[in-house]
């Protein structure tokens, strides 16, 4: 077995302003650092290392913590004595002076971090007036027929929103219809109404929550998508080229996005509202002795066009909501990674936001006209 | 001759700057027709960033940058998308459209901005796809061929319209020694057979000193030009700071 190594040790000794500094013993980061030594009144600082070694760099680090300091007192460093392979490394390391300029990292506190909030909130206004400029510019040249972008790619995004999201769509809408009913037929069984769990479920599916499933799921499904494939492309500079060439980027990638959406939410959400109906009448027919026929007429009699309209049509302002928030978000993006994954939260809290205020806003306007 | 030389760009006191943070002030200096142009400067001087203010991504804090006579910022939207029409750019990593195949990237923009016939279409993209070496390579999809192929295709992208002026945004980076020089080989090409007048940013010595016959030099320090010229000229007779980055460091002792 190999001798122990002696520890680290430092010893100091002064002459009038001279400073003679000798590190010994192996170094390294198991031991504790020692302190450095005092240098104040001195002119010259004699660095020495003797017999030491320094295996993980806890010398080297020792040592450039004592050479800052010493420049910082414009101190004369002599490190002759230090042994070859430490004197090039600290060379190196200090080559360059730390720079003093660099963005501090303090955590702000609570005011600041509100100011700074309330700041981004308000400069996010006018880069959202802009996109909104641009877009519908590219809606009013897409109603003279005049938009240019890929047939091509807007098959490919309907595919990629419409039929893609029916499992996730079907699963949802079967649990909520499902949820509405018990919950409706616990209540109504109290007066022995079970029969209105019908009106309950086709109602509420299909006007209401049918339309606010969809534009949740799409918000989270292809919402990030979006915002994920226009932010990606703006980090590959993509989005450039496209303004190089005097393209919009608008045109060709945020119109095909919105359309899709635009299209496929109403189908979806007169999807979900089907399925709904069919989770509501296998509760209400199974649990609540309900019977089928029943059940189906009564489904027929709640359900008039109205309700359908308006749900379609809460559907397809979520689904542009869900398109628009995304395509911003993306846009807006960074070129980074980090500002990738920044642009897709962004996007799924934006069009949940969007799709929460306007179902409030939607909802209280139907009630005042009445319909 | 140079009074006879028709000034393809003029920079005139351009200041770039993001936010209050400013890149570089000041910046004067003028392309000829059939030029390769080098903006140099040690990394982060903002070499990039004037690049961008050329062709149009981002607006000066103050100055004009002239095509011919028109002044590209102070034009119209729609002068402004004519004058594109004149210039292609190559991005530093070929910026293809992911989700099309190099032929459609090719022709996006001939399909988009020319009344050409489908057929002349389909020949022109593979004229340009072979001048780049990529015949043959119509169907792939960006992200099925290598780092240099992409900045070829890039490059077939960017002279689709054949353009008078061709950007190039470092395009040795990331290339091997040799594809690097068959690069410079074509863009020296380019310039002797189509006439083309090429800006291109880079920091690659052996780049600089094969193609370029005119330069401007950012200083990161100083934040402004330095110097504008030749470069085989500048690395004779130019400032300090310049003759000791066009000879890598060698003046390190004398500008110390």
């Amino acid at each position: 077995m190999p001798p122990l190594p002696s520890p680290n040790r430092v010893e100091v000794s002064r002459q009038d302003d001279t400073l003679r500094v000798c590190c010994a013993g192996a170094w390294n980061w198991d031991a504790a650092q020692p302190p450095l030594p005092d240098c104040t009144g001195i002119k010259h600082l004699q660095l020495a290392g003797e017999d030491t070694t320094d295996h993980e760099g806890s010398l080297l680090a020792w040592l450039i913590h004592l050479c800052r300091q010493a420049t910082v007192l414009q101190i004369q460093i002599d490190d002759s004595a230090l042994p070859a392979g430490i004197r090039r490394l600290l060379a190196l390391a200090l080559a360059v002076p730390p720079r003093t300029d660099h963005p501090t990292d303090d955590t702000p506190g609570f005011f600041t971090s509100l100011g700074l909030i309330a700041l981004h909130v308000w400069s996010d206004f006018p880069k959202i007036a802009e996109f909104t400029g641009e877009l519908t510019q590219a809606i009013g040249r897409l109603l003279i027929g005049r938009a240019r972008f890929r047939k091509r790619e807007l098959f490919w995004l309907i595919e990629a929103c419409g039929p893609r999201a029916l499992p996730i769509a079907s699963l949802i809408s079967f649990l909520v219809g499902t949820i509405l009913a018990y919950m409706g037929a616990v209540q109504l069984a109290q007066f022995g109404a079970q029969i209105y769990i019908a009106d309950l479920v086709a109602i509420g599916m299909v006007r209401e929550i049918g339309a606010l499933m969809t534009g949740v799921i799409l918000a989270g499904r292809t919402g990030a998508a979006y915002a994920a494939q226009i932010g990606t492309m703006q980090v590959n500079e993509e989005i450039d080229a496209f303004r190089t060439l005097g393209l919009s980027p608008i045109e060709y990638l945020v119109l095909p996005r919105m359309l899709a959406l635009v299209l496929m939410v109403p189908l979806l959400t007169l999807y979900a509202g089907v399925v709904g109906i069919i989770a509501g009448m296998l509760i209400a027919t199974t649990v609540f002795g309900v019977g089928f026929l029943e059940y189906w007429h009564e489904t027929l009699q709640a359900l008039t066009w109205t309700h359908i309209l308006i749900g379609m049509f809460k559907g397809t302002i979520y689904g542009a909501l869900v398109a628009f928030s995304g395509c911003l978000r993306g846009m807006e993006c960074g070129r980074s990674a980090q500002a990738v994954g920044e642009a897709t939260t962004s996007a799924v809290v934006t069009s949940i936001l969007l799709i929460t205020i306007s179902a409030s806003v939607l909802t209280i306007i139907f009630q005042r006209i009445g319909i | 001759m140079a009074d006879a030389a028709e000034h393809v760009i003029t920079v005139r006191g351009l200041t770039m700057a993001y936010g209050d943070n400013v890149i570089q002030h000041d910046l004067d200096f003028t392309v000829q027709r059939g030029d390769i142009f080098v903006i140099m400067g040690g990394s982060g001087c903002g070499k990039s960033t004037l690049l961008r203010h050329l062709i149009g991504l981002q607006e000066p804090k103050a100055g004009q940058v002239l095509y011919g006579k028109e002044d590209f910022w102070a034009a119209s939207p729609g002068g402004q998308d004519a004058l594109k029409r004149h210039f292609g750019v190559l991005f530093q990593a070929g910026a293809l459209w992911s989700s099309l195949t190099l032929a459609e990237n090719v022709s996006l923009p001939l399909e988009e901005l020319t009344t050409l016939p489908r057929e002349a279409i389909r020949d022109i993209v593979s004229t340009k796809l072979a001048l780049v070496g990529l015949a043959g390579f119509e169907n792939y999809y960006p992200a099925e061929i290598s780092g240099g192929m992409k900045k070829r295709a890039g490059l077939a992208r960017a002279m689709a319209l054949d353009p008078d002026i061709l950007f190039f945004d470092e395009p040795s980076a990331g290339l091997d020694p040799l594809s690097s020089r068959r690069l410079d080989e074509l863009i020296l090409e380019l310039r002797n057979s189509l006439g083309t007048t090429i800006v291109l940013v880079t920091h690659e010595l052996p780049s600089i000193f094969a193609v370029a016959n005119n330069s401007v030099f950012l200083d990161a320090e100083s934040k402004t030009m330095i110097a504008t010229g030749d470069p085989h000229e500048l690395a004779r007779h130019g400032p300090p700071a310049v003759r000791n980055f066009l000879g890598r460091g060698s003046l390190q002792g004398e500008s110390a």
